[in-house]
């Protein structure tokens, strides 16, 4: 079980020059173990900030980070430590790739651990497996993929690790419908199999209606919200206030309900639209 | 990290010495170092220290940044120091001593010199943007034109090199943190180990500076670029009067410090 709980951590960059910004302002919260968490928040609300700490790639300028109560950034072995239980996709993940074949990299992570090889080799097959690279691929040079097989490999990278908590800052970022909904599948998947905690940072609010049970928003570097898609979705005003929309699913239920179709529930999803207009139809017909 | 990294940053301020011509700039500093090179007595060097100190006063640079990026030369001022102090020929401090009162008084000259060398031209850079600084240096250097110096694309170099030294540190930096989450160790381990550690960020910011070198081109030919010829500037630089003031205080400063060395001081 990995109980991550932050509290009042505060990030400033540049501390003492005049480029000195304060990127999270006391920040509290706590992820349970196989939690599926979105992170939402426009650009510059602090949310990447925010996941580097916890894996201790940032250092808190105040406040702490403890999982399953111990403090990660305690010494360099736990900050060591903490990076095996906690994996980080950064953004644009595929720029990391290195080596000469996709196997080696998946394998870099594990390789790092210091694991046996055959342990290696059967890390590497999972973890392509959960993103749906093809073993054909594993001799080809990661440099040669199409840009969704990169981003999978590249995830499959940390996968590979076998991390507790899976953290993936903006995993669909410039990848076309098809390749971002096969990411998040893959993840859902991974989550589902693996029993890990899967937090993902994005700016897809259909997606987080999709594939998520929590939702954060951060906003000027502190969380303005933290609920279920339900509970966050139904304040549409202050989600816009913060420069975020709403599932396009909610977006049309608003407009309908203006119009006076009696939508009935709680809607943000494209099912519970289908549902609540079929109801509504119903309603009407007789 | 690596963005705290101070040498030659530019820090953005509104003061007389940020607002001058960068051209006024680039022939000060050029005066300056004449008259630094050409001290010799204590009432020269004592004249650019004070000099040095208003222009610091006056810019408003905190001399916590200036100490910041003298740092990584304290090597090279403690080795000349140390050198000076033990070649040096004269009156020993001490009977059989190789340690001279010449070497001592030539030691502490050397470190000033390099100290008040390297503040100078710090001055220039926290107070020029690297894009004024580079089109003072395209101006002032246009004459070379005649001699086939292709002066333009010199500059336009210099100026994009600039331009993407914060870019690729922080590309350094994002690549670093993404291989630290997937375990690699850039703190421990034998020197070949660590060399070898390396590959991974070394790697990928080729791929991406090739990358971008092949995106600026395109998008600078996409835009019409091709070459300095019959160019225009949005920026036109202009010399006005504090230029002028400027440079004739420059001009006073150096004449003084050759007066000085006439007389001996």
């Amino acid at each position: 079980m990995a109980v991550i709980s932050v509290e009042n951590l505060t990030h400033t960059y540049s501390a003492g020059t005049p480029f000195e910004q304060t990127a999270i302002r006391d920040v509290s919260v706590t992820l349970t173990q196989g939690e599926s968490i979105f992170v939402l928040g426009h650009t510059g609300s602090g949310k990447s900030t925010f996941v580097q700490h916890l894996n201790a790639l940032l250092q808190p300028t105040r406040g702490t980070v403890r999982i399953d109560g111990e403090d990660i950034n305690k010494d360099k072995i736990s900050r060591r430590d903490v990076k095996r239980r906690v994996g980080l996709v950064f953004q644009y993940p595929e720029y990391q790739l290195f080596e000469e074949t996709v196997a080696e990299d998946i394998a870099f992570g594990p390789k790092n651990m210091k694991l046996s090889k055959e342990e290696i080799n059967e890390r590497v097959r999972e973890a392509a497996g959960f993103v749906g690279v093809e073993e054909s691929l594993f001799s080809r040079s990661p440099l040669e993929l199409s840009g969704g097989q990169k981003r999978r490999v590249a995830i499959a990278g940390v996968i590979a690790m076998r991390p507790e908590v899976l953290i993936l800052d903006e995993p669909t970022a410039g990848l076309d419908p098809i390749g971002s909904r096969t990411i998040m599948e893959n993840i859902r998947n991974y989550r589902e199999k693996s029993g890990a905690t899967v937090l993902v940072v994005s700016h897809n609010m259909d997606d987080a209606a999709r594939y998520c049970e929590r939702l954060i928003v951060f906003d000027h570097g502190s969380i303005r919200m933290d609920g279920t898609p339900e509970q966050v979705f139904a304040h549409t005003e202050e989600l816009m206030d913060v420069g975020l929309n709403v599932p396009k699913a909610a977006e049309i239920a608003a407009a309908l309900r203006k119009r006076g179709v009696p939508l009935e529930g709680a809607v943000f999803t494209h099912d519970q639209l289908l549902r609540a207009l079929r109801r509504a139809g119903e309603v009407t017909s007789c | 990290m690596l963005k705290d990294i101070t040498l030659g940053q530019y820090f953005p301020g509104d003061t007389v010495v940020h607002r001058l011509d960068p051209r006024t700039k680039l022939i000060l500093v050029v005066l300056y170092i004449i008259a630094l090179f050409n001290a010799k007595g204590w009432g020269a060097y004592l004249l650019v220290l004070a000099v040095t100190v208003i222009c610091m006063a006056v810019s408003r640079i905190h001399p916590r940044n200036i100490f910041k990026g003298l740092k990584p030369m304290l090597f090279i001022i403690a080795l000349t120091a140390l050198l000076n102090i033990f070649y040096t020929q004269g009156t020993p401090i001490r009977e059989g001593w190789i340690i001279t009162w010449e070497g001592i008084e030539r030691a502490v000259k050397m470190m000033l010199r390099i100290t008040l060398l390297i503040v100078g031209t710090f001055l220039l850079t926290y107070t020029t943007s690297p894009m004024a600084l580079t089109d003072g240096l395209e101006l002032l250097l246009k004459p070379l034109n005649r001699l086939k110096v292709p002066v333009h694309e010199m500059t336009l170099m210099m100026s994009m090199a600039l331009r993407f030294i914060p870019t690729l540190i922080e590309e350094t930096d994002k690549i670093m943190s993404a291989q630290k989450a997937r375990g690699a160790d850039f703190e421990t381990g034998n020197l070949i180990e660590r060399a070898k550690a390396l590959l991974p960020i070394l790697v990928p910011l080729f791929v991406s500076a090739f990358r971008r070198a092949d995106e600026l081109a395109v998008a600078m030919e996409s835009r019409c670029y091709h070459g300095g010829e019959g160019r225009t500037r949005m920026k036109q630089l202009r010399f006005c009067t504090r230029d002028f003031i400027a440079l004739i205080l420059g001009a006073v400063f150096t004449a003084a410090v050759f007066v000085m060395k006439h007389f001996g001081l």
